[in-house]
């Protein structure tokens, strides 16, 4: 393929993958279906997923649907079923405070959309962007170490804590 | 491709979660909206790494999936205690610390 189709190639995939990322972060914040909820969650980490594998990061594109879509995903659902929350539609799953949401993520993203037009609106990514696992896993075992030991442990008091919590009595 | 397509996304990303987390009266969809915006710092920082050419950007959301997950666990954890104690996750009713 040549750099223009290959560049068109992208472009169209990124279209893709930021529609379903966007209509599936929208359908979370607004259904009142838990489990639907949880459901266009997959949506949405999948095609954030696609957008590493877009960038050339292949083992942080992977290890998004391992543990994201594939653990974390799973864990909200057993939270939906043991918090026992009505399989079908449920009216009362926004509350009043919504006008509060929109008061205060609109001007969010305004703001933000204004300063990385501002900061960012020449940069060009390379069209070769890819980082091999291999290079992730070099950095990751040499300069960030111990960072890594100690986001294990965390990790271990997490789920130690979360059992201890979650234990009856 | 233009980095800003990225960070976009990850703004708009950001945006709806923080929407999301304050209209939500159920404490788990709150904890998705959470990762929602979990989600958008990691585009970001994967973009910036595809920017510079480093894969720091990459190492970096490893550790805020792994960071992502601990937070999900424990967020649960207390959602169900909140059920248990309380027969509700309506988050507008946890109001014991109001005067």
């Amino acid at each position: 393929m040549t750099i223009g189709a290959t560049m068109v190639a992208q472009h169209v995939a990124f279209g893709i993958i930021a529609a379903v990322v966007i209509a599936g972060a929208l359908r979370v914040v607004t259904t009142n279906n838990v489990v639907h909820a949880a459901l266009w969650l997959v949506a949405v980490l999948t095609g954030v997923g696609a957008s590493f594998l877009l960038l050339g990061a292949e083992f942080v594109g992977v290890t998004q649907l391992l543990i994201y879509v594939g653990a974390i995903v799973v864990l909200f659902l057993f939270g939906i079923m043991l918090t026992r929350a009505p399989i079908g539609r449920e009216v009362n799953l926004t509350g009043n405070s919504w006008p509060v949401g929109l008061v205060v993520a609109i001007p969010i993203a305004g703001v933000l959309t204004y300063t990385l037009i501002d900061a960012f609106g020449a940069d060009h990514i390379g069209d070769n962007t890819r980082q091999f696992t291999a290079q992730v896993s070099d950095t990751l075992f040499q300069n960030y170490l111990i960072p890594f030991e100690v986001v294990s442990v965390l990790l271990l008091a997490a789920l130690i804590g979360a059992i201890v919590l979650a234990r009856k009595e | 491709m233009l980095l800003n397509e990225f960070l976009l996304l990850g703004a708009a990303l950001f945006a709806i979660g923080v929407y999301g987390v304050l209209s939500r009266r159920n404490g788990v969809m709150v904890l998705m909206s959470i990762e929602l915006i979990l989600n958008a710092v990691n585009i970001n920082l994967v973009a910036f790494g595809a920017l510079h050419h480093t894969v720091v950007g990459q190492v970096f959301a490893l550790f805020i999936i792994t960071i992502a997950a601990a937070e999900v666990g424990v967020g649960l954890a207390i959602v169900l205690m909140l059920y248990r104690n309380r027969a509700s996750i309506d988050l507008d009713q946890v109001d014991a610390m109001r005067g």
